[in-house]
């Protein structure tokens, strides 16, 4: 039988410093619930939004697959290993920290909030060479259907990343289902509402609730409104 | 009596291991300590009683194994952590499980 755990969105932690407004779903930084720590490989889902031309300072990474998705605005991008890059909304952008590297992320625009999720998830290998990358995100050959944008494989849809994970995007009518397959043994579906209102095998979610589904072959996403939702299926054991 | 929970930060990465050790003591309650190399970290738990090894990056898998069954012998009750991220994102929570921590304000 599938084992879920529900969050809802009121139930992240918040982190407020005025310039960054950011909901952790799983302990970070100062923020620290010992029952809500990670969702097998997935360590961090923070929803933040930054002020017009504010932004995060350099600081260091290693030893982590970090993923940042625009959802609103774009984010300027800077690093150590010589990368400037613009991340528009529609893109998703990847780092494997491996053995380090700085970097520096800033709201492109002054006078509008960026909004985007920034996703870390355990990689499979400690210490390799870092690399950075991003791509746009595709639509959908159809309406309804989901969109994979990472997985663990270089020629593979989306961008990849050094662990057994796969991410897809759905952008879901009123009324639609989607079924959902898991990848891959072992692993389960942690499913985030970025829009609208959803049912997953019969459990109402509302914008940003988050629902973690294991100890299943797959599930059935139904739209209860106009509804966006990211799925990431992760190896359950790190 | 020396209350302080005493953690030792090995990296190979300077800048990173500066920055780690300037977050960890920040809490009033630890004194984090960084070395470079696998041998100093030896020396270092030869002469103190460290409750918490931080593994951070620039190790080999084998260097990071063959450190962590040293220490232990050193100080069996050392906890070992893998330390992942390389700032304050995973630090603070990762310190707290090990330390059996269920309040942030511990």
């Amino acid at each position: 039988m599938a084992q879920t755990v529900l969050h809802l969105a009121a139930s992240r932690g918040l982190a407020d410093h005025g310039w960054l407004k950011s909901n952790h779903t799983f302990s970070f930084s100062s923020y620290f619930n010992p029952e809500r720590v990670q969702f097998g490989a997935l360590r961090v889902l923070n929803d933040d939004e930054v002020e017009g031309g504010r932004g995060f300072g350099e600081h260091p990474h290693d030893n982590m697959e970090i993923i940042s998705i625009a959802l609103e605005g774009a984010l300027q991008h800077k690093d150590s290993m010589g990368n400037v890059a613009t991340i528009e909304t529609g893109e998703i952008q990847v780092m494997s920290a491996g053995t380090g590297m700085y970097h520096m992320e800033y709201n492109k625009n002054e006078g509008e909030p960026v909004k985007f999720l920034q996703i870390w998830v355990f990689p499979n290998k400690r210490n390799v060479e870092p690399r950075y990358d991003q791509v746009k995100i595709e639509s959908p050959a159809q309406p309804n259907q989901l969109v994979q944008i990472l997985s663990p494989n270089p020629d593979d849809a989306g961008v990849w990343i050094y662990q057994d994970a796969w991410f897809n995007l759905g952008k879901l009518e009123k009324g639609s289902t989607v079924d959902y397959t898991i990848q891959k043994k072992n692993n389960g579906a942690y499913i985030f509402v970025i829009d609208g209102e959803l049912e997953v095998n019969g459990q109402k979610l509302h914008i940003r609730d988050g629902y973690g589904i294991w100890e299943t072959e797959g599930f059935t996403i139904t739209a209860g409104t106009d509804a966006e939702v990211l799925i990431m299926d992760v190896p359950m054991e790190v | 009596m020396d209350t302080l929970t005493k953690i030792l930060v090995i990296g190979t990465n300077e800048k990173i291991l500066a920055t780690v050790l300037r977050l960890l003591n920040t809490n009033e309650s630890w004194r984090a300590t960084g070395v470079s190399n696998a041998e100093e970290a030896l020396q270092k738990c030869r002469e103190q009683h460290y409750q918490i090894l931080l593994i951070g990056a620039g190790l080999t898998d084998t260097e990071e194994h063959d450190l962590s069954r040293r220490i232990k012998e050193i100080h069996t009750d050392i906890h070992v952590i893998p330390h992942y991220g390389g700032g304050s994102g995973l630090l603070f929570a990762e310190i707290y499980l090990a330390l059996g921590t269920t309040n942030q304000a511990q």
